[in-house]
């Protein structure tokens, strides 16, 4: 039997325009074998996490470098909660200072990966922490 | 450029010395198989003659001030007056930003330059549901003429120039710092200052889009005719590859990008009836400044040549002002690290350097803790110490283009020219530069750059110290700066007192006037002049226009 494939939701939450750190991780989970869904900018955290139960996704990695992680990733968390949602692991990156990190995971963000972070880590993190 | 007799003379010399160098290979080989650029560029192990040799001085470099600008757009360049020195910055409220603003030109920088928030840039107020979590984070909250006005409290815009990275809403703050000069009791005509105005690299790289590309262009368009007249010594408009590098693309695909989208510019202007000498000496450029010093050095100089060759061939343009690229620079955000970030400090000064040695008009360095968050004040200091450094101490200002002439240099120069130039008739062929950005192509060659570049870092190809290579324990940063989560809440409060005070019988007769001038084909500007005035928010503003124009939504493939 083949394994199934994971899948991951690519996730741009709030205004913020760069996009280069989540495209580039797109691609790298999908040449690993994931299949991706990126939703591309502007998304308010309503349509994350609508769209991460419409495609029925194992992950979903945000990426926010404009310093509003502090609201959208907690947001998020809690939207899903909401929806009844727990089986999803949530994490996130971008320019986030370390001293905001415990309280992103205190709102169920499992990882936060910072700059200089290779792909391969959040290949293997995703990997170990889903079972799709 | 070279004597015929002189060139065989050296080439001649090639084979002896060859073998010699053959001989030292032998017993130590060299570090790589295959040396390039950043871009790609094959380098070779020396230049000399024969590596240029149709080059034409007259033709190719000319003097300092002269078509095709090769060596820079000033006769004298910093002999005369130094780069500008201006940083980029804004945070919070525009009281605060007022006090950074105040601190740098204490510390003697020359210019201003306002970061303005997401919510402001994207045309929405601070109150906006969107706005959330985003309020005065990467810039300063603007909602009214009344921030504006406070953000340049006591600084005398008869006196300093302002840079402003506003893009779909760029005609608003526009009109905003041009009533608050009024307020201070300056005439728009002495007013100096740059709008970055520059919608098409937001659809390919950057992100802070509105409107759809056809009344975006109109909107553009119209700055330009009512600067020409109301507004002559402001720059209308700053085409940025800046940002397009900073989302991955080469040095070449930068040059190329954003030459294309200057096309796309001068083409909407001249079919909007305007004539090219009217326009064309007021655009301004925006360039990044990033880790290959050589071939960075041979960009500034390969975009001036291949700007004034394109204004003059395919345009016409006759005044040299219409010729000359004129830009700005910053250092490269994306190269700076989270690992021994005190190296960043030395990034940073081989960036601006190489910018001072192509020629910048004016200068941001980047601090070394902005891979953490916005800057301290302490490292922002010492950001703006090393552009006086390199300025005062280093003696690079001391010549013009002291790097025209040198074998290397000339031939990146030309090899980046003609590689740019490719790119641009491929776009060509495209349909332009907006046909390529709505067809994903400018978009797609960025990630492909970008993805090459992150593998080549994870493969240890491209070696970045710090972090593949020279890796130490990694101590989290102190002192970074942390903005006000309070400045949502006085934001809303502030505007809420805006509302309850204006009069809003003529808020709502100035909107009613704009929303008409949009559905016909006036200038924008005379109604968007007298919104601000009467104290129309920003939001008010642009939604006015959304309701007309609709919105852009951009494609989200990878």
């Amino acid at each position: 039997m083949t394994k199934k494939k994971i899948r991951v939701l690519g996730a741009k939450p709030g205004l913020d325009g760069h996009d280069r750190g989540i495209k580039i991780i797109c691609c790298a989970l999908r040449d690993a074998g994931m299949e991706v869904i990126y939703t591309g900018l502007r998304q308010t955290p309503e349509q994350i996490v609508q769209a991460a139960i419409q495609e029925d996704v194992d992950a979903i990695a945000m990426s926010v470098l404009s310093g509003a992680h502090d609201y959208l990733f907690p947001r998020v968390m809690e939207l899903l909660k909401e929806a009844g949602v727990t089986d999803i692991l949530v994490i996130g990156g971008g320019i986030i200072p370390e001293e905001d990190v415990p309280q992103l995971k205190d709102a169920g963000i499992q990882a936060v990966f910072g700059p200089g972070t290779p792909t391969t880590d959040i290949i293997r993190f995703i990997e170990n922490n889903v079972s799709p | 450029m070279y004597d015929a007799k002189k060139l065989k003379e050296i080439e001649e010399s090639l084979d002896p010395w060859a073998r010699k160098t053959q001989e030292v290979l032998d017993k130590r080989p060299e570090r790589k198989d295959r040396f390039e650029t950043l871009s790609g560029i094959p380098v070779e192990r020396v230049y000399t003659p024969l590596s240029e040799p149709e080059i034409d001085y007259m033709e190719d470099l000319g003097f300092p001030g002269d078509y095709p600008y090769t060596r820079g757009v000033q006769p004298t360049m910093y002999r005369g007056r130094l780069w500008t020195m201006r940083q980029y910055a804004g945070f919070a409220s525009a009281e605060e930003s007022n006090r950074r603003y105040k601190y740098l030109l204490e510390q003697g920088q020359t210019g201003l330059s306002v970061a303005f928030d997401l919510p402001t840039q994207i045309g929405y107020d601070s109150d906006h549901p969107m706005a959330r979590g985003e309020v005065g984070k990467v810039g300063v909250a603007i909602d009214s003429l009344k921030d504006v006005e406070t953000l340049f409290q006591g600084i005398p815009l008869g006196q300093v120039s302002t840079s402003m990275t506003i893009n779909a809403p760029a005609a608003v703050l526009l009109a905003m710092y041009v009533q608050t000069a009024a307020g201070q009791g300056v005439d728009s005509a002495k007013l100096r200052g740059t709008i970055q105005n520059d919608i098409l690299k937001e659809y390919s790289a950057r992100g802070t889009y509105i409107f759809p590309p056809a009344p975006s262009m109109r909107i553009i368009t119209d700055i330009f005719s009512f600067c020409s007249k109301h507004i002559p010594m402001w720059n209308t408009i700053s085409i940025s590859g800046y940002h397009i590098r900073e989302a991955g693309c080469t040095a070449v695909q930068e040059v190329a990008f954003t030459l294309a989208n200057g096309i796309a510019y001068v083409e909407a202007a001249l079919e909007a009836g305007l004539k090219a000498d009217d326009f064309a000496p007021r655009l301004s450029f925006f360039f990044n400044a990033h880790l290959d010093f050589f071939e960075e050095i041979a960009k500034f100089r390969a975009a001036r040549r291949l700007w004034a060759r394109i204004m003059k061939q395919r345009f016409g343009a006759q005044s040299p002002r219409s010729l000359m690229l004129r830009f700005h620079t910053q250092t490269a955000g994306s190269t700076l690290t989270a690992q021994q970030p005190q190296n960043n400090i030395t990034r940073v000064t081989l960036q601006a350097l190489a910018a001072v040695l192509g020629g910048t008009q004016s200068l941001h360095t980047n601090s070394m803790d902005e891979a953490f968050s916005l800057p301290s004040e302490e490292a922002v200091q010492t950001a703006l110490r090393t552009q006086q450094l390199i300025a005062y101490e280093s003696g690079a200002a001391n010549t013009v283009d002291p790097l025209g002439g040198s074998f290397y240099v000339e031939r990146l120069t030309s090899g980046i020219e003609e590689r740019a130039q490719t790119y641009i008739d491929e776009i060509d062929k495209k349909g332009g530069a907006v046909a390529a950005i709505e067809q994903g192509y400018i978009q797609k060659e960025i990630l492909e750059s970008a993805y090459a570049y992150q593998k080549a870092v994870e493969a240890g190809h491209q070696i970045v110290v710090g972090l593949n290579m020279f890796q130490d324990e990694e101590v989290p940063p102190k002192n970074l700066l942390r903005v006000d989560p309070g400045v949502m809440e006085s934001q809303v409060a502030k505007l809420e007192q805006l509302k309850a005070g204006r009069d809003s019988i003529a808020v709502d007769s100035a909107l009613k006037k704009l929303k008409q001038c949009a559905q016909g084909s006036d200038n924008l500007m005379p109604p968007i002049m007298e919104a601000v005035k009467c104290y129309a928010t920003l939001g008010e503003i642009c939604d006015t226009l959304r309701e007309v124009f609709g919105e852009y939504t951009a494609m989200s493939t990878l």
